[in-house]
């Protein structure tokens, strides 16, 4: 069984919007599969609809056996173990990066101080920051926020990550930070589904390249096709956009 | 002869413990209490108009706007003369039940001001970026639970200077009480200027007491507000 399986998901924004037409794919445990495609093509709305912070209107979606879609589910207990990373970061500015990370630990897992700060400091010093453990968010630079935000999501033990363009937002001298803590932690064998334009990021570590457009999957193929015979004439302009420099 | 020579400014030393101890003590608490009282509710009503379920939005909007479409001496007279019938509607007691000018005046200022403040909450609520509920609901929080430990914390922040200056609004409102005959601190002072007929000094005292705590007071919120924009 898959860890991520969606099934004809149908998403509209009112009456004559339709975000996400009939998608369909999924992710095997420790596969890595990068989401690609021009803006507003509906890479984001579908990542975030893994973890139902995005409703959908049709299709089903199941992630490690747990039917997303059904009004039964608990949903704060799905997210909990499904880690999410932004691409505007969004760590919580009033509190401390260690609060940051303890926050949903104590809150959602019911761990204890102690257990929670041990495992914050044991990730903040995975991702490189154990220095910073005591500043705000806002006294980091972009690319230390995104790998505390990156350490966030890891201190749940999720099953699955789910990263939102998260160097988009970032300058380009902080985009390798970020990206290496995500090889890394790719090689590891986490099951990871990301959003992102870094070609170089997907060439080294996706198995697969999901390449949307206007709400369609349009392509879902293993990297090394993606990359050398995209099928679409829609994938080869986007890739001779993008790659050109 | 100087102009003031007809005053009698003694009166002022003379009555200072009993306009302070009494008066200025009532004053003082009834303005924290409503504050305190008023944030809470005000909270409270924030959330349940910004909530997605039916009816509370419009519950939580007729309330404000009720509240904000009267005079507060109406509402202060109106709760006064009704709270003993609500009382003995609710407790289900054969007759009207017995509410003190007091503890009247302190539930018709948390009330009224809960008005006030639920709009200052919304505002702050409403100022924080949808991102932060995502990333809150992401690492499995409920609503409640990210309400209490992400937006809310930091709408308090962010309206903190607003909810100063509406708290200095209503430290000069508590006056109002003196239509009930409460001794807060301008109440004090009328009883003593019309006792030794010296109405126009006690006044002037209190006038300059008004001020010189208002304009301290929003002096501080001002250099607050400066240090959150840059903690920002």
């Amino acid at each position: 069984m898959p860890m991520i399986s969606i099934r004809n998901i149908n998403k509209w924004y009112g009456a004559h919007f339709q975000a996400l037409k009939d998608c369909t794919t999924s992710v095997e445990a420790g596969e890595v599969v990068v989401v690609c495609g021009p803006s507003g093509s509906g890479k984001s709305t579908l990542i975030k609809t893994i973890n139902a912070l995005e409703p959908i209107q049709g299709g089903e979606i199941v992630v490690d056996g747990v039917e997303v879609t059904s009004p039964k589910t608990n949903l704060p207990k799905l997210r909990a173990r499904v880690g999410m990373v932004f691409q505007h970061f969004e760590l919580f500015p009033h509190l401390r990066i260690t609060d940051n990370l303890c926050l949903g630990q104590q809150k959602v897992l019911g761990r204890s101080r102690e257990e929670a700060m041990a495992k914050a400091m044991s990730l903040l010093e995975r991702v490189g920051l154990k220095d910073h453990a005591e500043k705000y968010p806002g006294q980091l630079s972009g690319g230390q926020q995104q790998r505390v935000a990156i350490a966030r999501a890891l201190v749940m033990d999720p099953v699955c990550m789910l990263f939102d363009e998260p160097t988009s937002a970032l300058d380009p001298e902080m985009i390798n930070e970020v990206l290496d803590v995500m090889v890394e932690l790719a090689k590891e064998g986490m099951t990871m589904m990301v959003v992102t334009h870094e070609m170089g990021f997907a060439r080294k570590v996706a198995h697969r390249v999901i390449f949307m457009d206007s709400g369609e999957i349009v392509e879902d193929a293993l990297k090394e096709e993606f990359f050398a015979h995209p099928r679409s004439e829609r994938a080869r302009l986007f890739l001779s956009k993008i790659l050109q420099h | 002869m100087s102009v003031f020579s007809d005053f009698d400014f003694n009166i002022i030393a003379r009555s200072l413990p009993y306009l302070f101890r009494e008066g200025m003590t009532f004053t003082l608490t009834l303005t924290a209490i409503a504050t305190i009282g008023g944030v809470l509710l005000g909270t409270l009503i924030a959330m349940a108009r910004l909530s997605s379920l039916p009816v509370l939005p419009a519950i939580a909007a007729s309330y404000v706007n009720v509240m904000r479409a009267l005079p507060l001496v109406l509402v202060i007279f109106l709760f006064y003369f009704l709270m003993p019938y609500i009382g003995q509607w609710i407790l289900h007691t054969d007759r009207p039940i017995t509410v003190g000018a007091l503890s009247s005046t302190i539930i018709t200022f948390t009330l009224f001001e809960a008005a006030y403040f639920s709009e200052i909450m919304r505002a702050g609520i409403q100022s924080i970026p949808r991102g932060q509920v995502a990333a809150g609901y992401a690492i499995g929080l409920t609503y409640s639970q990210m309400m209490r430990y992400v937006v809310l914390p930091q709408a308090f922040r962010n309206m903190l200077p607003v909810i100063f200056t509406q708290m200095i609004v209503l430290f000069q409102d508590t006056s109002l009480v003196y239509v009930l005959s409460i001794t807060d601190f301008l109440g004090a002072a009328s009883k003593v200027g019309q006792r030794d007929g010296r109405l126009t000094e006690m006044y002037v005292f209190a006038a300059v007491v008004y001020f010189i705590i208002s304009l301290t007071a929003s002096t501080l919120v001002k250099r607050l507000q400066a240090r959150i924009a840059i903690a920002r």
